[in-house]
């Protein structure tokens, strides 16, 4: 209900303020409202669906108002002002256009490493770009969450001096361990893993710090703002994002739409809009690139006792308690002040739809080897997200008219390593690289696609292209390949693995399984769901639309409860979807839409994909601080 | 006339809060603030008298660290037309000291009007909004849930919310009112005023400036979880129900 908007830094900025663009909306009529020398600009905006009801009912202005707009010249750049806006949603409430020249979705790792960059070239060469970062979380990292343990490669690119400026990046690893756990014992195996020079942290932290890095540079942030749709021209090219405004029940919807000559789309794994891109312009198929697949993790931070703290510690392991057909394991590491996370990764293509990954995780936590170091402890967050496992086989083409796909939409998650985060920051330095060209050399942003590919990127997801897909043989034969491919092949091998089923597809019907029966949550090492969302600190305003559309309202009646058991009710870590009793003596899905962690697994594992996750209302959701 | 509104960061209402491992408060590095749910009200009741055009004026105060300049950024961002910046350092500051504070910006600024939140949620204390009307000696208006300017007779007529019911009374201007829950909805800031706020200039204050002394009268001496909830028994029949009740919880 309360929420203000505001990032927490000053800018810096020395940019002068432009004069708002207001233009009232009417379906046909097309209002000419600049001086611009540049050939007029119609944007054509989708039809919105019908959650704005808004559009329907009749405009509450009778006449247009002149537009006016001061658009700031600066020699040597051609400022492409817009001169005609043709709305879609003609209805109450003005829609406001924002001019930058880049418009960044998401203040993740690549938003932020791309928006810095940007500016540093600016600096350098005495260029201005206006860059404006959009995050639909109330505040710069509060939607974060990751291990993790991070590796400082593109950090040491973008920011050489960062152990000086204070960034939170300060346990490195001290002990680098791989367990394969059965039910009741643990058995070392030599680690995979090489974490020499890497540091245990709290991505959240480290976003916040980047996202002050980006203030003093002049980077305009704005969190609570969730750009919701992307806008086009007639060329079908992207020129532009509008943002859900708040404030607005289910009957009215204001909107703010940002234009801008190139969009960085940097919203994390399976993000909204990115999918939407690549579905549009078919962008794997580009590149005869796979479908992504994906992994759910989910994760708490504990405060443990003094004693048991080793700081730098790290451990990952596997088996217990997936079985030999189910991929993922998890992840235990020490950071500082007494806090461990602790987490469990699931790969989303497993089969038996009885599979609950959260309790699993509340199950893996009550093994001999990791109960005594929670007993004593607090639980401080919680919370869960899916990653990308797809690797190189899935990269899609990541250039689309209008501008890029950063980070973790595009996908460049290194799985053997199980990191992204850097990969994630190198695209988008190349990408913000890419778009200096493009707005002051005029070059195109096809140029981030092509330094993608003679990048380091390129290199190290080449080399880690086939851990995964050989998991789909079953634990021991994808174990016994990944020796060999660490130790003998190294990425040599002249075949690329191919991923096996879509993780949606993947799931059989439920009459091949049994339930799992999962033991009740102890209160002291596992939890139950609710007790788990409030130390995530969600909360959505209640008062708006669901943001989870069904495509098909039947088919959770007709075809996930009868043939899949509701799987939905199981794979959401926030217990979204519930499956309650109807006045028929039926059973019926309810969504609780304040409950979504934006984790996206739904999106991803809905069996006929007949779930949408589009974004909510900006400035709720999770609330991460330290994940 | 001016509308001085004073506003508070405070934890943010939906953040999950903790003690501290050393009891000595409660932990609030690396957890969100914002403004007080409160004083967001009496924002949106200042703006809504400037709109109607019984004011010409708001300024939005706040007392506290330098972060609070965020949450004069976000009242600006709201349409507060100017912001103070009392700077009293890291410290706590504890109601009577705002309450001197707010009392000399009054002498400093002379508003007719003086709106704050009727409590912060951090510290509950539901004080400094009577001890400034006391210091000043001007007429209160406290759990204010209807605000009426009357502009040429220089009256508000305020409707409170009392235990009894709703309680109507009549404040000859200059007034100190304190806000309620069902005052008002307040506005969001839209994206474009938030832009303008970043660059509109904060006025620093500190309170040496203000010839007011901030000695603290209060120290927390342990802030501790309340005690968990035990399960409950569940008894089989009222002789034992009595038994336990007159033995255990001896209550009988």
């Amino acid at each position: 209900m309360y929420r203000s908007a505001l990032s927490g830094v000053t800018s810096k900025s020395r940019r002068p303020l432009r004069c708002p663009f207001f233009s009232p909306f009417r379906a046909e009529t097309p209002i000419i409202s600049s001086v611009s020398p540049s050939p007029g600009l119609e944007s054509r905006l989708p039809i919105p669906s019908n959650r704005f009801s808004s559009f329907r009912d009749p405009p509450s202005r009778a006449s247009f108002a002149p537009s006016i707009c001061f658009p700031d010249w600066s020699p040597g750049l051609r400022r492409r002002v817009v001169s005609r806006t043709r709305g879609l949603c003609g209805g109450s409430g003005d829609r406001e256009t924002l001019e930058y020249d880049v418009v960044i979705v998401g203040a993740g790792p690549a938003g932020l490493s791309a928006a810095i960059r940007l500016k540093q070239m600016c600096l350098k060469r005495n260029a201005d770009l206006s860059v404006c970062v959009l995050e639909k979380g109330p505040e710069v990292g509060a939607h974060i969450i990751s291990g993790n343990v991070f590796e400082p490669r593109a950090l040491d690119e973008l920011i050489p001096q960062w152990r000086h400026e204070g960034a939170p990046i300060e346990v490195p690893v001290s002990s680098d361990k791989f367990w394969l756990l059965t039910e009741n014992h643990s058995l070392q195996l030599p680690s995979p893993f090489d974490n020499k020079g890497n540091y245990v942290i709290s991505l959240s932290q480290l976003v916040r710090w980047m996202a002050t890095k980006a203030e003093e540079v002049g980077v305009e942030i704005y969190p609570g703002f969730a750009a919701s749709e992307i806008l086009y021209d007639e060329n079908d090219r992207v020129i532009g994002v509008a943002t859900n405004d708040m404030g607005v029940a289910k009957d009215g919807s204001k909107r703010e739409t940002f234009q801008r000559r190139v969009t960085l789309l940097a919203e994390g794994c399976r993000g909204s809009l990115s999918e939407k891109m690549i579905r549009a312009h078919k962008l794997r198929e580009k590149v005869q690139g796979q479908h992504q697949t994906y992994a759910l993790g989910i994760k708490e931070v504990w405060e443990i006792e003094e004693g048991k703290h080793k700081p730098g510690s790290v451990l990952h392991t596997i088996g217990w308690p997936l079985d030999m057909k189910t991929y993922g394991g998890s992840f235990l590491y020490h950071m500082s002040n007494r806090q461990i996370a602790i987490g469990l990764v699931i790969a989303l293509n497993y089969r038996n739809p009885y599979l609950n990954p959260y309790d699993e995780f509340q199950k893996f936590k009550h093994h001999p080897a990791i109960k005594p170091l929670l007993m004593g402890g607090t639980v401080l967050e919680y919370g869960a997200r899916t990653l990308n496992e797809g690797g190189f086989q899935s990269i899609p083409y990541s250039v689309f008219p209008g501008g890029a796909i950063i980070g973790c939409s595009a996908g460049f998650l290194d799985v053997p390593k199980i990191k992204g985060t850097h990969t994630a920051m190198k695209s988008g330095m190349l990408a913000g690289e890419a778009a200096f060209r493009t707005l002051v050399e005029g070059a195109t942003m096809e140029t981030y696609w092509d330094n993608l590919k003679k990048s380091w990127i390129w290199e190290d997801l080449k080399r880690a292209r086939n851990y995964r897909p050989a998991f789909k043989y079953g634990l021991i034969p994808g174990l016994t390949f990944s020796a060999l491919e660490r130790y003998v092949f190294r990425g040599r091998l002249p075949l690329t693995l191919k991923h096996g089923k879509p993780d949606h597809e993947a799931t059989d019907i439920a009459s091949l399984h049994a339930p799992i029966q999962y033991l009740k949550p102890d209160g002291q090492i596992s939890f139950d769901v609710p007790t788990s969302l409030y130390r995530s600190n969600t909360n959505h305003e209640h008062d708006q639309p669901a943001h989870l559309h069904l495509r098909d309202s039947t088919v959770p009646e007709l075809v996930n409860l009868p043939l899949y058991a509701g799987p939905e009710s199981r794979y959401c870590p926030a217990r979204v979807y519930e499956y309650t009793p109807d006045e028929n003596h039926g059973l019926k899905l309810h969504i609780n839409a304040q409950n979504c962690l934006h984790c996206k697994a739904c999106d991803i594992k809905d069996p006929k994909q007949n779930i949408e996750w589009t974004v909510p209302e900006g400035g709720g959701g999770p609330g991460y601080t330290i994940m | 006339m001016k509308v001085m509104v004073a506003v508070k960061r405070v934890v943010d209402y939906a953040v999950k809060i903790r003690v501290k491992p050393d009891k000595s408060g409660v932990e609030t590095s690396n957890v969100k603030m914002s403004m007080n749910p409160f004083c967001e009200i009496a924002l949106e009741e200042a703006l809504r008298i400037r709109e109607a055009g019984a004011a010409a004026e708001v300024v939005a105060v706040s007392v506290g660290p330098a972060q609070c300049v965020d949450t004069l950024r976000t009242a600006l961002a709201m349409g507060a037309d100017r912001a103070v910046h009392v700077d009293a350092g890291a410290a706590p500051v504890l109601p009577l000291s705002v309450a001197k504070i707010l009392k000399a910006l009054v002498q400093v600024e002379k508003p007719g009007l003086l709106i704050l939140g009727k409590q912060a949620i951090d510290d509950d204390c539901n004080q400094t909004g009577q001890m400034v009307a006391g210091l000043l000696r001007w007429p209160q208006g406290t759990f204010a849930s209807k605000v009426v300017l009357d502009k040429e007779k220089q009256v508000a007529t305020v409707e409170r919310e009392v235990d009894g019911g709703i309680e109507t009374l009549s404040l000859d201007l200059p007034a100190v009112i304190t806000t309620d829950l069902r005052l008002n909805q307040p506005r969001y800031a839209t994206l474009p005023n938030i832009m303008k706020a970043k660059s509109k200039v904060i006025k620093k204050v500190t309170p040496a400036e203000l010839n007011v002394e901030l000695k603290p009268d209060l120290e927390v001496v342990q802030v501790t979880e309340p005690p968990k909830r035990k399960a409950g028994v569940i008894v089989s029949s009222v002789d034992e129900l009595i038994d336990k009740l007159k033995n255990e919880a001896r209550i009988l």
